[in-house]
């Protein structure tokens, strides 16, 4: 779990002084010094996650090598003539195996990340309209299973289902749905209680358009960037369930799965250790900045 | 994220409160919602035991042999040739009495397995917890509300830390700190210096988070206006930091408090496991490969009981950081008709409102 | 205050200043041509343009102006705490005979505090919400090391006592949160005066406070001046500074564009933007006129006739709220009220006497426990869907916040729009009922585009005033309409409801914590305490001849323009103050 935690409910009655403040610091906290890194780093990021996507559909693009072409008499070769980042223990193109696992890799986090918005986003409604038992009872529950590490929960799953690809995805979302129940509950409390919901009702909108029209548009915003920050969480959660052997199994080129086919070999090679790792967290680094930046850029437009 | 709840529930419970013995009562609550947090974990090991494929059977034997005797003996051990009900009652009772089953792949208690695995795992994440901790409050003290070119570079260093996959980071300082520069032990050493390279691995992801919530709260407290205030008295920067900035900044900062102990031990399975050391990390995932599963749940239970005794610690330190989560004690002058005035007060336009816009007079 | 360019060095100055200075005048604050520029990222902004005054020991001077206008910059930079990122030039700026250009950060600390105390508005945030009160006040004596260590708690003790704070030894082991509004704002003022500096700046001191509170407040400044310590009192108030400072400096843009002494400026004013000033407060003597220069539109006429039409009808009101278990709260307790055609009927009271809840019975926002609200003679809650929402049409509300009452992803066009959505208004007709609302409230088009957040107060309560009226409303409840706005700002909003009135027939319920304004916009008249209704009746008679004691005692506290001299505590005051400490005691409880 490597995601900055995005949670209003998590604020705590500190953090936020109730008081008069508003107008210039604010507004430059939100303008300014609000984004946690810098334009051309928002701008590098999406460009990398646009390379990620193209290779993810067309990994042709970028190397003509077949990922699984195992040559006795390359193994382990360095980065140079012929294979730009060198071969790993079975001689195989390492690059070639990075460009190609780039579409399990995403898969895995967007799948996981997008099962739990679903499910938690289900129980978040349901325990913001539910009325205080319903309520109590969901918070219970999500304290449950907040209550187990997230790694270890998706490891419990996998003592439960097995390994590969499908089951650790399921163990992943498992993580990450508490998270969404929440900021989905808090965002339509948040809403419900706002003044332009009561605006809305005052001008004579029926309950079911208001929802509609003003608490789903608004909740949305939230959620969305948390499930854009969670895809870099679970890619690299997910890799982390590769690299111990319970995601994609061998000969599948996948990044995590790659790190761990040829640990044994970092001793001796370099190369193979360093570079799906450089891919990994290129890629969750893309994510999250990307991510941090449309959070600030909300948080700005909702703040005074 | 994970006590935001918990912690509304106090504010409910804790501000009622209005004796000694209704804090004593609020307490008492407390522990009791832990306790059933914990039983929930507890139902949901069950329930994953259960609702595994194949039989219980030989998912409580795993990979081990088993002569036909000792399998009978589990499945009465288990009343496994009883309803799922008895077998629920008959596991709360094994847990109660502190037993966390038999690992027939380590030939001893779940217990015994993991109690003598606790202590290289506690080494491991005391160190990590230090590093990160002194780390992201120096960091976060020191670029606070600084210029862009001292606290861009630390801002950068903090989000490429959240990203980076602790295993494969732990990979990274093994092949160049052990592997290249032989600096470090790279294997299964236990001494101290075989702890800085884990130590290090574990505290980045966690140490990253921390500082940039913790900066976040020091920019926003330095912008309140009672820092203005304090500044305004002639005292020292450094004490207007820390002595005013910090106790704010910490409020978020411990409200992941409980997320965060979760990150240091979903860490250091895995940092464990790269490095080769002994612990609870190795200890799971060998359980994993062993499809040993009451080693498994047995360590999710203590992990679980791990997270609410953090989360009942959190409980109690907000109030001594925040003093308006305190409980309020009656006042003597009609404290019936007070309280009304004031819920009123929450309905109407608060006087403050009225001031508003004279702040953004600059 | 000797100004550097002005010729009013103000002999009533001198004669409010008897022989207390041996050795002539000391000079506290000399500043000559202060420049305060901000720069964020490529913009620069320019706070303060050229500012030049001096202050002597002894005297109390007071600079108004609106927001924006430069005034809290300027006192800040006295200080040396203009804010991050500005840039503080002046061809002189000394302080107690410190040359404080490029002074280092650790010379400001031995000023701060010690030469200047610095009190800001509304103590609940200014001071650590953290830390207790106690504490707060013994930092500035550690810091300057006024008093020896031991003797720390007993000089607390003493400072809360000498601003009036009763029970001072409990006080001190308070948290903020735990006092009320008025003895948070005389331990903030403690802590500022706890090194016993020459000068004490108060930034809008009094703007968070109740009526009651703020006379308080303001005859304790008085009380502190009397015993030699210089003020500095920023306000937007002028009525507020007209109590205490002698001496008035009118800022606008970063400039001041008029100075003189307190009365001089008051009766005689020179510059247009102080005459507007004055103009646009709410007082006696502007009831049912313009109060915002509008050149060539006609001046408020006569109020339209009132018809004899009840466009809304409240009998009985009871809503209570449950605070836990056992206790409840009567927010408002036995409510009845009337409002014809085109009439204004205002509500006042301080806060938590329940006028808000009433107003969301009335709108049918909350149901009340019993009683019944009429909307054209018809009753919410005997209705079914549709009519009630037929019946919305007929009541609208303009809130204190717009902002907050705006979809923040809408677009004012949409805003406008949304009440016209709602009766399934054509697509074609929408557009141009909203160009029509658009001029009737005037905002031209080229707001159509933009989001409320880019808008300024002003034009944001414009918009919400043109979404109330798009379904033809015959009531609009107005809850603290004005109350965030400056006071030309306030004047202008004012003026425009009153034109809308008179020209639409209008009835308007209006909430406000202002008696001023309340006396301005209203025929008849409600005063609330405690969710009863104290007081009702004709807006003359109540203000002329109040009845009830509340009523007088409100009255009494009003700050006005005309009478410098503060006037006497008024006897039952005494006892407002500890009674609502014990309400703010228990704040926290259900805050």
């Amino acid at each position: 779990m490597t995601v900055t935690p995005v949670d209003p409910t998590g604020l705590p009655p500190g953090g936020a002084t109730p008081g008069t403040q508003v107008g210039t610091a604010a507004a430059t906290r939100g303008r300014w010094s609000g984004l946690r890194v810098s334009r051309p780093g928002v701008v590098l990021s999406f460009a990398f996650l646009l390379v990620l996507l193209l290779a993810s559909f067309w990994p042709q693009l970028f190397t003509g090598t077949d990922p699984n072409a195992a040559d006795i008499s390359q193994t382990l070769r360095g980065p140079g003539s012929g294979h730009l980042l060198g071969t790993d223990q079975n001689g195989r193109d390492i690059l070639a195996r990075i460009v190609h696992g780039t579409r399990l890799s995403l898969w895995i986090g967007l799948s996981a990340s997008a099962l739990a918005l679903v499910v938690g986003a289900a129980i978040g409604v349901a325990a913001a309209q539910g009325g205080r038992v319903l309520g109590a009872v969901t918070d219970w529950l999500l304290n449950v299973f907040l209550s187990i590490p997230g790694l270890l929960l998706a490891l419990l799953v996998i003592a439960m289902l097995g390994p590969g690809t499908r089951n650790s995805i399921i163990g992943l979302s498992l993580i990450f749905t508490p998270g969404f129940a929440r900021v989905v509950r808090g965002e339509v409390m948040r809403i419900r209680a706002s003044v332009y919901l009561e605006a809305a009702r005052a001008l004579g909108w029926p309950r079911r358009q208001v929802i509609i029209r003003h608490l789903v548009p608004n909740a949305l915003g939230p959620v969305l960037i948390l499930a854009t920050i969670n895809v870099g969480g679970a890619i690299s959660l997910g890799s982390t369930l590769s690299f111990l052997g319970l995601g994609p199994q061998p000969p599948t080129a996948e990044w995590g799965a790659m790190l761990s086919s040829s640990r044994t070999y970092f001793s001796v090679a370099w190369w193979p250790a360093i570079f799906p790792g450089i891919a990994i967290t290129l890629a969750v680094l893309a994510i999250t900045v990307a991510g941090q930046f449309l959070q600030a850029r909300l948080e700005g437009r909702n703040a005074r | 994220m994970t006590i935001a709840l918990a912690a509304d529930e106090r504010r409910a419970g804790g501000f009622t409160a209005s004796s000694a013995r209704s804090i004593g009562l609020a307490v008492l609550r407390r522990v009791g919602y832990a306790v059933g947090v914990l039983w929930g974990a507890v139902t949901v090991t069950f329930a994953a035991l259960h609702l595994k494929s194949g039989g219980i059977i030989d998912a409580i034997i795993g990979q081990a042999t088993v002569s036909p005797e000792v399998r009978a003996q589990i499945i009465s051990d288990y009343a496994l040739d009883r309803p799922w009900l008895v077998q629920y009652f008959d596991y709360l009772g094994h847990l109660l009495r502190g037993d966390l089953g038999h690992s027939y792949n380590q030939g001893m208690d779940v217990t015994t397995a993991i109690g003598d695995q606790l202590a290289p795992s506690f080494e491991l994440m005391a160190a990590g917890v230090v590093l990160a901790l002194v780390g992201a409050i120096v960091v976060a003290l020191l670029t606070a509300n600084r210029p862009r070119w001292i606290r861009g570079p630390f801002a950068f260093l903090e989000i490429v830390g959240v990203s980076v996959p602790a295993f494969w980071f732990a990979i990274l300082l093994l092949t160049v700190f052990s592997f290249q520069l032989h600096w470090f032990p790279a294997i299964g050493s236990n001494s101290v210096r075989g702890l800085v390279l884990p130590a290090i691995a574990l505290a980045v992801a966690p140490g990253g988070t921390l500082a940039q919530v913790l900066r976040d709260g020091l920019e926003r407290a330095l912008d309140e206006p009672f820092v203005t205030t304090a500044r305004s008295r002639g005292i020292r920067e450094t004490a207007v930091l820390v002595r005013h900035a910090l106790r704010h900044a910490l409020m978020p900062a411990i409200t992941i408090a409980g997320w965060l102990a979760g990150a240091f031990l979903g860490g250091a399975i895995v940092i464990e496991n790269v490095f080769s050391r002994q612990g609870l990390g190795t200890l799971t995932v060998g359980g994993l490969g062993r499809r040993d599963f009451p080693l498994v749940s047995g360590v999710v239970l203590i992990a679980a009981a791990f997270y609410v005794v953090i989360n009942l610690i959190i409980d109690a330190v907000y109030p001594l950081l925040d003093p308006r989560l305190r409980p309020v004690a009656p006042t003597t002058s009609g404290p019936a008709n007070a309280a009304a005035a004031s819920i009123t007060s929450t309905t109407s336009p608060s006087p403050s409102a009225t001031g508003a816009d004279q702040e953004g007079d600059r | 205050m000797t100004p550097d360019s002005g010729t009013a060095t103000g002999s009533g100055t001198a004669s409010l200043e008897p022989a207390v200075r041996p050795g002539g005048s000391r000079t506290l604050v000399d500043v000559a041509n202060l420049h305060v520029r901000f720069r964020l990222g490529r913009r620069a902004v320019d706070a303060v343009r050229g500012v030049s005054f001096q202050i002597d020991a002894g005297q109390s001077i007071a600079v108004v102006g609106e927001s924006g206008s430069g005034k809290s910059v300027t006192a800040r930079s006295l200080v040396g705490l203009a804010g991050r990122g500005a840039e503080v030039r002046a061809d002189r700026l000394v302080i107690d005979g410190t040359d404080a250009r490029a002074l280092p950060e650790r010379r400001w600390r031995t000023l701060r505090g010690r030469h200047i105390g610095f009190v800001l508005q509304d103590a609940l945030v200014s001071l650590d919400p953290a830390r207790r009160v106690g504490a707060e006040i013994a930092e500035t004596l550690r810091a300057h090391r006024v008093v020896p260590r031991a003797e720390v708690d007993a000089r607390v003790i003493e400072l809360l006592r000498e601003v009036g704070v009763p029970e001072p030894e409990a006080r001190a082991g308070q948290y903020p949160h735990q006092l009320s509004g008025g003895l948070r704002q005389r331990a903030l003022i403690a802590s500022a005066i706890a090194a016993d500096p020459a000068l004490l700046i108060a930034d809008e001191p009094t703007t968070a406070l109740d009526v009651t509170v703020q006379a308080q407040i303001l005859e304790m400044l008085a009380a502190r001046r009397r015993a030699g310590t210089a003020l500095l009192l920023i306000s937007h108030d002028l009525a507020v500074v007209s109590q205490v400072a002698d001496h008035v400096f009118v800022m606008k843009d970063g400039v001041f564009v008029e100075h003189g002494p307190t009365r001089q400026v008051l009766d005689d004013p020179q510059h247009s933007y102080t005459r507007q000033l004055l103009a646009a407060v709410p007082v006696a003597h502007a009831r049912g006129t313009r109060l915002s220069p509008q050149p060539g539109g006609p001046v408020a006429q006569p109020r339209a006739v009132v018809g004899d039409g009840v466009v809304l009808a409240a009998r009985n009101l009871v809503k209570t709220f449950a605070l836990d278990g056992r206790r409840t709260l009567i927010a408002v307790d036995d409510v009845s009220l009337e409002l014809r055609a085109g009439e204004t009927l205002g509500i006042v009271g301080e806060s938590g006497s329940g006028k808000t809840t009433a107003a969301r019975l009335l709108l049918d926002l909350e149901r009340a426990d019993s009683g019944t609200v009429e909307v054209d003679g018809t009753a919410w809650g005997e209705i079914d869907v549709r009519t009630s929402a037929r019946l919305r049409q007929h009541i609208q509300v303009i809130y204190q916040d717009p902002l907050s009452s705006f979809d923040p992803r809408y677009p004012v066009r949409k805003i406008i729009a949304e009440p016209l959505a709602v009766t399934r208004v054509s697509r074609a007709e929408r557009r141009t009922r909203v160009l029509e609302l658009l001029d009737q409230v005037g905002l031209g088009r080229d707001v159509l585009d933009r989001r409320p957040r880019q808008l300024s107060g002003g034009q944001r309560q414009r918009v919400a005033i043109a979404r109330a009226l798009a379904p033809r409303p015959r009531v609009i409840v107005c809850d603290e309409p004005v109350s965030a706005l400056d006071v030309s700002i306030q004047a202008q909003i004012l003026d425009l409801l009153a034109d809308l009135q008179a020209r639409l027939g209008i009835a308007y319920v209006f909430i406000s914590h202002h008696l001023g304004v309340i006396y301005h916009v209203s025929d008849r008249v409600l005063v609330m305490k405690d969710g009863r209704i104290v007081e009702s009746g004709d807006v003359e008679r109540v203000f002329r001849e109040p009845r009830h004691e509340y009523t007088r005692g409100l009255l009494a506290a009003v700050p006005t323009l005309d009478g410098a001299a503060l006037r006497p505590p008024v006897e039952p005051r005494a006892t407002v103050e500890p009674q609502a400490t014990s309400v703010a005691d228990n704040e926290g409880a259900v805050a």
